[in-house]
């Protein structure tokens, strides 16, 4: 198991330098010369003079070789020092860590809203394949993944804020602020979780200890429970995980319909105002969150199912 | 033995293809409605009553008429043009990030897979970075440096799609190449390329067809998330996501800018995957009658 997750580490500590890497060279393919960028931040559209320009460029290294602006800025990254926004001035670091709660209180009751509805229904719908409310939840699901969430939650803030006048339109603070944006987000992914959950039960029933369990004379109740579930949910820990991608990319979307004040509107904002460090920043940030929870599932995983531990550690 | 011998010889069982796919009540709708999509997106000229992005102020946000079936939105602009319009947008745009992705993806697949190696080596490796940015994420950094714009979003998106291909087509490549009928061409002198080609290609094609069936409604709704964030299709042109994005302003006095919208994606989206749904269960007949998964 040690080695297990002493391996996981290096491959983390590889990917994460991948990651810092590909970020990097993404900013350095901008249109337009990076240091002219900085220099228009500073002082201004025009308003410099070739000799700021220059010292704009030792500053931020652009006159040496793009290896040792990588060292350079991977040295101040590792540091914890993302730059400056070109808008608002102040350490990309903070005005990241200024979102986090926002985004994170939306992610956790999507997840939670998500898990209320497919674990129930997708446990329903495995016990009766192809009843009615299999059918229903089957077919409501087919309609949940092809709905795009910004839709889904512009028809929301239609119905319950605009028309029924019960809930806040847009914006952050108490619960009822938290409301839409979690169902919005939650029930897409619902979609796709009932779905995993009554495919990963069905494919359990068929099982040959199921089969025994049945001729022992279990009752189907006592099966279900005790041997299907069980076994059912390793697989399902993993796509609970999965939906980490949806979940993280959902906040950006749902952030921005909602205006939300977190990390998603501020990656959208800072693109909308071509503001480069913050991008940066964010698509580092998030991407490395997503790796670090990624690695927790995946170890987890393991610990659950010995056969992952043994088995050469691929993926 | 038998087994093998029936692979290698009906590789591509068009008829029990087609026979599933008709016995299938909802494959059979999503079938017609991508194919009365790809008419509508084919004949827009014909069947839109307007040029989809005329303005007329006279006329902006004015409720459905006999000379606007759908009323028009806020420019003036015939919303019912614009949406069949737009059919042409998604589609395009989903089949040629779709067929990018799937083109390169497959060859890269297929040399990985076949050669081992080195190749091998840097796929799998650069699988694992790309991998560790959420999708939206790793699309949004390349929107945000390139630009934003339609051109640039199928860029970003075929930048991340190819991956799914090449893991998939690597990992049956893999299979085959000890296959039988791999190790006899080898023996009859075949040339790699030949095999490749001839031989691995034609096999894992099924699994390419149904991934890409899957691809394309995830490319239209990336597509319409990024215009609807403004940095996909920019105005004038009528995309579903921008519009939608256009038409929430106008949400209490029309409502019908940004349901409209919403209505074509669903049901474009909601089509391909049931055609996905039912091809992967024909090419691959293990699946068929089993869970209903996604």
């Amino acid at each position: 198991m040690l080695n297990y997750v002493a391996r996981r580490l290096l491959l983390l500590v590889f990917i994460l330098f991948g990651v810092a890497l590909i970020t990097f060279l993404l900013m350095h393919v901008v249109p337009g010369d990076h240091a002219q960028l900085v220099a228009t931040y500073r002082y201004g559209f025009d308003d410099f003079s070739t000799d700021e320009l220059k010292a704009v460029q030792e500053d931020i290294g652009a006159d040496q070789p793009l290896h040792r602006q990588f060292i350079l800025w991977l040295n101040h990254v590792l540091r914890g020092d993302l730059g400056y926004s070109f808008i608002s001035g102040r350490p990309v670091t903070a005005e990241i860590l200024a979102r986090v709660p926002a985004t994170l209180e939306l992610a956790t009751f999507s997840f939670l809203i998500t898990v209320l509805i497919a674990f129930p229904l997708g446990i329903v719908s495995a016990r009766r394949p192809y009843s009615w409310l299999d059918n229903i939840a089957m077919v409501s699901s087919l309609i949940g993944v092809a709905i795009p969430n910004f839709w889904l939650g512009l028809l929301l803030i239609l119905v319950f804020s605009l028309t029924l006048g019960l809930l806040p339109v847009a914006g952050s603070g108490d619960l009822a602020h938290l409301i839409l944006p979690s169902i919005t987000l939650g029930s897409g992914m619902a979609a796709v979780s009932t779905r995993l959950i009554r495919a990963s039960l069905l494919d359990v029933l068929e099982q040959d200890y199921i089969a025994t369990a049945r001729s022992k004379g279990l009752g189907e109740g006592v099966v279900f429970r005790r041997h299907a579930l069980r076994n059912a949910l390793i697989p399902v820990v993993t796509v609970l995980g999965l939906q980490l991608n949806h979940l993280i990319g959902g906040t950006v979307i749902i952030e921005t319909v909602f205006a939300r004040p977190g990390v998603g509107k501020l990656i959208v904002d800072a693109i909308q105002a071509r503001d480069m460090p913050v991008l940066q920043g964010c698509v580092l940030f998030l991407a490395l969150t997503f790796s670090m929870i990624n690695l927790l599932v995946d170890i987890s995983y393991a610990f659950l199912d010995p056969r992952i531990r043994y088995g050469g550690g691929q993926r | 033995m038998h087994e093998t011998i029936g692979v290698f010889r009906t590789r591509f069982p068009l008829s029990r293809t087609l026979e599933s796919l008709v016995r299938d009540r909802a494959a059979l709708f999503g079938g017609v409605m991508v194919i009365v999509l790809a008419l509508v997106a084919l004949l827009a000229p014909w069947l839109a009553p307007h040029d989809p992005v005329k303005q007329d102020f006279a006329q902006a946000l004015s409720l459905p008429s006999a000379e606007y079936p759908l009323g028009t939105d806020a420019m003036g602009r015939c919303l019912l043009s614009r949406l069949i319009y737009g059919a042409r947008i998604s589609l395009a745009v989903g089949l040629l990030a779709g067929g990018l992705a799937a083109g390169i993806g497959t060859l890269i697949g297929l040399v990985a897979g076949y050669y081992g190696g080195l190749v091998d080596e840097l796929l799998m490796r650069l699988t694992d970075i790309l991998m560790a940015f959420p999708n939206l994420v790793f699309v949004l950094a390349v929107v945000g440096t390139l630009g934003p714009g339609l051109q640039n979003t199928v860029m970003a998106l075929v930048a991340l799609g190819w991956l799914n291909f090449a893991r998939v087509v690597r990992g049956t490549t893999l299979s085959l190449k000890e296959s039988e009928f791999v190790l006899s061409a080898r023996a009859l002198g075949f040339s790699n390329a030949r095999i490749m080609g001839r031989h691995i290609l034609p096999n894992v094609l099924g699994p390419v067809i149904v991934l890409a069936t899957f691809d394309i409604p995830h490319t239209i709704l990336a597509v319409a998330g990024l215009s609807f964030l403004g940095l996909g299709a920019q105005p004038p042109t009528p995309e579903w996501g921008a519009m939608l994005n256009a038409g929430r302003t106008y949400m209490r006095t029309y409502p019908l800018l940004m349901i409209a919208p919403g209505i074509m994606i669903t049901l474009t989206v909601l089509a391909f995957n049931l055609l996905g749904n039912a091809l992967r269960d024909a090419l691959d007949p293990r699946r068929r009658g089993s869970a209903a998964d996604l």
